[in-house]
């Protein structure tokens, strides 16, 4: 199993960790699950992940290269700004989710999904590769999630970069974070505020003690994956392998506003075009346990109450993602359901083990932030 | 706070636990799961279990248990006829995390054969079949 530069701090922390697509990850820490949520939404988390993989565009021609790849305009972006976006197949199957980070008019950096960073990096060399440069630096590079509504104010005393004045979604690709040179970005996968900091392999075990001393200082911690997965579903932010793959599209993800059909061309172009046109059939869709269970990955969806009148024979859908949403104090999930059913207060059961308990769709996240705490 | 592991238990290989008493004649055992398998589960956020009047038999599910992370099966450490559930759980499954052999106990049944005891562990065995399992 691979491990991450933070390995021995989880151990040390007494981590239970966990094989994560061929990573070993802390899953949670002594605290449980529910605490490091909590920490999460009201003080501050501390996220390894640098499993993740970066990988460099260098060249005159790089712009062009990383758009052939990704379904956003990347004419938006200047120096020192990122946007989240997802690379197709010509199919408009989805290969990854991915942050694109544009450093200079020469150099883009975009943060891939570990589980596939093995064949985004060989899809990428394939079509990038005869424009411009294509490095793969995730052997190399540290990352480090830090979220939350202190995030903010327990950072700033680590640097002399005024954090306030960075946008979300932007960026500085070369400063200093606790003696440690860094990049920074305000971005990450939680819906809270915060910041992914990004620093040399070798670096990350100082730069990780250094932040979890100022995170302890508010009452934060160190976060697993198990909360890591409870805090995006929560946000309802797709996780790619669950909610996203390549069987799915962007536009029946829910995920049209990162698909730009009309600006430069890129693979899965027409395909999507053509999707658009015709209309789709199925979306993703959140929803909430009305009844007393929880769905979990694959569970299968019904349509109509449990009750015998209106139970549908045949499942339409199946749920990708679904679990306790603790901040909410309410089980989730997230599935593909005909568009019909994509409206709020659409009834819908989940068979949870031979069991069909009723469900709700919602429209939006689960939880949302209140925008204040953090900009305070 | 209770023991790791209470001496007064039967334990199971699938980390449920059974503990005997006598009333008016009639052997029962309240049944609940150890402590390693909460520290397992993580977080307990849901107890499904059966109704009283339900009987439930050895080795058999009688209910599961949702984490945060999963659902788990639960297995009757013995059978029986259930005569009372704990139903506080149902509002507040972290009774399970905090005290799994009292305030967390799932049910109690009306044994009828108490012989089945007999392919239970100790709370010694159950401990050596922990450090065997590697953990």
């Amino acid at each position: 199993m691979q491990r991450t530069p933070l390995y021995d701090a989880h151990l040390r922390l007494g981590a239970k960790m966990v094989d994560f697509g061929g990573w070993a990850m802390p899953v949670s820490y002594p605290g449980g699950i529910l605490d490091e949520h909590r920490a999460t939404r009201e003080a501050v988390g501390v996220f390894d992940v640098c499993h993740m993989g970066e990988l460099h565009f260098r060249g005159a021609r790089a712009a062009e290269a990383v758009q052939r790849l990704v379904t956003n305009d990347l004419g938006r972006l200047t120096d020192g700004r990122a946007l989240y976006t997802v690379a197709c197949l010509p199919s408009g199957g989805i290969l990854d989710d991915l942050i694109v980070y544009r450093i200079a008019a020469d150099h883009f950096l975009t943060v891939v999904n570990a589980s596939t960073l093995e064949k985004d990096r060989a899809w990428f060399f394939e079509h990038a590769r005869p424009l411009c440069d294509v490095s793969d630096a995730s052997a190399e590079t540290g990352l480090i999630a830090f979220q939350g509504p202190g995030a903010k104010h327990t950072l700033q005393p680590l640097t002399k970069l005024p954090l306030g004045e960075l946008p979300r979604f932007g960026f500085v690709y070369r400063c200093d974070i606790a003696g440690v040179a860094a990049s920074i970005a305000r971005t990450g996968y939680t819906g809270e505020d915060g910041f992914e900091i990004f620093c040399a392999a070798t670096d990350a075990p100082a730069l990780w003690d250094r932040l979890l001393e100022a995170a302890a200082g508010v009452g934060g911690k160190a976060v697993g994956l198990g909360a890591r997965d409870t805090l995006r579903l929560e946000a309802r932010l797709p996780l790619y392998g669950n909610d996203l793959d390549e069987t799915t599209t962007p536009l029946e993800a829910g995920l049209g506003w990162v698909v730009k059909l009309d600006g430069a061309d890129f693979i899965g172009r027409d395909a999507l075009r053509a999707q658009k046109t015709a209309g789709i059939t199925r979306k993703l869709c959140g929803f909430v346990m009305t009844g007393r269970g929880i769905a979990r990955h694959g569970y299968p969806i019904y349509p109509g109450d449990s009750a015998p009148s209106g139970a549908g024979a045949e499942p339409i859908g199946a749920t990708t993602s679904g679990g306790p949403a603790p901040t909410v104090g309410k089980n989730v999930g997230l599935g593909y359901l005909p568009v019909t059913l994509d409206r709020a207060g659409a009834r819908i059961s989940v068979d949870c083990r031979g069991k069909r308990v009723d469900a709700e769709v919602v429209q939006g996240p689960f939880y949302t932030r209140d925008k204040e705490r953090g900009r305070a | 706070m209770s023991a790791q592991y209470p001496d007064d238990l039967f334990y199971t290989k699938d980390h449920e636990w059974a503990r005997l008493e006598e009333r008016d004649g009639q052997k029962l055992a309240t049944i609940g799961v150890t402590r390693f398998a909460v520290d397992q589960l993580g977080d307990v956020t849901q107890v499904d279990l059966p109704k009283e009047g339900e009987t439930v038999k050895q080795s058999e599910v009688f209910g599961s248990v949702e984490s945060v992370k999963a659902v788990s099966d639960l297995f009757a450490p013995i059978s029986g006829k259930v005569i009372k559930v704990n139903s506080p759980l149902g509002d507040s499954p972290e009774y399970v995390n905090e005290d799994p052999y009292d305030e967390g106990w799932m049910i109690q049944v009306a044994v009828g054969d108490a012989k089945e005891l007999d392919g239970l562990l100790d709370a010694a065995a159950y401990q050596a079949f922990l450090r065997e399992q590697g953990e």
